[in-house]
């Protein structure tokens, strides 16, 4: 591989079509690009180390890794069944000894850094499973299609984080009367390996960041966090897009405004104020776009698998898992014959606040034949998952359309 | 091009179609193949994956879009002269579908026997 300058000086030296000879497949042709800016090629490591072999893969630059929705049949999802969403390069060094958090912002009365060993032995640790939704889970229904991972509904996970409050450092810290939002800032590299820019740099209202189940975690199923799912201290933040549980954790601001980090702008992560037409264009202004908070309620059958054949007159178990943002899960429903008719399920209640329900049901078919078994979950404040795809919005977010599976008995 | 096909539940299955499909496809970015191919690759595939590409539909406006916001917001050059080609390209094999439908029929089911219910 050429070195940085070697390479520049090639560029500048070189026309269009002998580079192309030179370099074929591999050819930077950049007269445009800044003399000191040299994008280098060499990739990461391998985010499918570790993952089942049925993993779906939407991107490897960044790593984007989604399950099949019949994966998802354990209680509290394992590691290797677990999404990955990056927005940029995971950190190439991590120093876990001398790892460090700064607390710092408008809104803090003095900024603060802890060490990791000092969250683990100063605070109290607790333990929750908690539901993380990327926001474009289910971008794929979408017509006319949006930009961005064109995901299925396997981009999801419950799984059982360990940590510290971010309220107990935030009051350990002390926090003035203004405070607003917070914003995180993360170790990982932005795609162009520029250092003055932040990949992904959301947050949270202060009233969401100050809720007893949003953690600054080290654990994820009972050990140390792997390096793709931000590795060693991340946030989670259950019920809300899981960009705002930002990885690799490096600080803390606490903002006297709206944070105003990288993917808090123009679309990202936001929806149109008002519900707009598919395809129709709108300026991507404040006055127009607000941002996602709690993610809406959904509900997936994790068994059986899509595709089963069953013998006639044979009854068919069905579970899976539901879920409803800040909110819990009142009802869930399936329906055999395209949503005329619908039958109650049995529901647990979450093991705690912002994790998900199971359900199950037993379900029989009159005649032979095609089926597609739909399932509806309704949230503890009557709004109930659509059938069709709904609101068509830019980010192509939100997809929370019921879950099919098809059947054929006989 | 198969990636604007949807094709009908009832019709047989994928390969039929993947035999229809002349459509070359770059073995190392999935990406169509195509004289401009190699401009693509050198401009778009140094920061982010092909899969980015080969996964969206956009008009020309679009995809120009696209580009300006990563110009603006993610250290992406000006593409100088090769701007026309690449657009060019992109519009030609990563255009929008035709296929409209507030929801489609399940597809790719790959059915298989069910014996008896798993034990959670």
């Amino acid at each position: 591989m050429h070195s940085g300058s070697d390479r520049r000086d090639f560029l500048k030296k070189s026309s269009l079509i002998a580079l192309a000879a030179a370099w074929g497949s591999h050819i930077v042709y950049a007269d445009h690009m800044p003399a000191d800016y040299t994008p280098l090629l060499f990739d990461e490591a391998d985010a499918l180390r570790g993952k089942h072999a049925g993993m779906i893969v939407q991107g490897d630059k960044p790593w984007n890794v989604e399950a099949p929705v019949h994966l998802f049949d354990d209680k509290v999802t394992p590691l290797e069944k677990m999404f990955i969403r990056n927005n940029g390069l995971v950190p190439e060094k991590v120093d876990v000894a001398n790892w460090k958090i700064t607390i710092d912002g408008e809104s803090v009365k003095e900024p603060k850094t802890y060490s990791l060993e000092e969250l683990k032995s100063k605070f109290r640790q607790h333990t929750y499973q908690l539901v993380l939704e990327c926001g474009g889970n289910g971008r794929s229904g979408y017509q006319p299609q949006t930009s961005g991972n064109q995901w299925g509904q396997g981009a999801v996970h419950c799984a059982q984080w360990t940590g510290v409050r971010l309220k107990d450092i935030l009051n350990d810290v002390g926090i003035k009367n203004d405070a607003v939002y917070i914003g995180y800032h993360g170790a990982d590299l932005h795609l162009s390996r520029d250092p003055k820019k932040e990949a992904i740099s959301r947050g949270v209202p202060i009233a969401k960041a100050m809720e007893d189940e949003t953690l600054l975690a080290w654990q994820l199923n009972g050990k140390d966090l792997p390096e793709f799912h931000g590795y060693p201290l991340r946030l989670v933040i259950g019920g809300w897009p899981a960009s705002v549980s930002g990885k690799w954790i490096k600080g803390i601001s606490v903002r006297n405004k709206v944070h105003d980090g990288a993917k808090m702008e123009g679309h990202s992560y936001r929806i149109p104020k008002n519900p707009i037409a598919p395809g129709e264009d709108i300026p991507q202004t404040e006055e127009y776009f607000r941002i996602i908070e709690s993610m809406p309620v959904k509900s997936l059958i994790t068994y059986p698998k899509t595709g089963a054949i069953i013998s006639s007159g044979a009854e068919l178990a069905l579970r899976g898992h539901a879920w409803a943002g800040d909110r819990a899960v009142k009802k869930v429903e399936v329906s055999t014959d395209f949503g005329t008719t619908w039958k109650p399920c049995r529901l647990e209640a979450p093991t705690n606040r912002l994790a998900w329900q199971h359900w199950n049901a037993k379900v029989n078919f009159p005649v032979k034949g095609y089926y597609e078994v739909w399932v509806r979950a309704t949230d503890d404040h009557g709004n109930a998952q659509p059938m069709v795809i709904p609101s068509w919005n830019p980010g192509g977010y939100l997809n929370n359309a019921c879950e099919r599976i098809a059947v054929k008995v006989g | 091009m198969l990636a604007a096909y949807t094709r009908p539940a009832t019709q047989p299955p994928d390969h039929t179609y993947m035999r229809m499909d002349t459509t070359k496809k770059d073995t190392e970015t999935g990406l169509v193949m195509d004289q401009s191919l190699y401009l693509v690759k050198a401009q778009c595939t140094q920061c982010h994956s092909s899969k980015l590409i080969v996964q969206n539909r956009f008009t020309r406006d679009g995809w120009k879009q696209k580009i300006r916001w990563m110009q603006a917001n993610h250290n992406l050059w000006d593409l100088g002269e090769t701007e026309k080609p690449v657009l060019d390209y992109l519009e030609k094999h990563y255009g929008p579908t035709t296929a409209h439908a507030r929801r489609a029929p399940l597809k790719d089911i790959k059915w298989y026997k069910l014996e008896s219910v798993q034990p959670q």
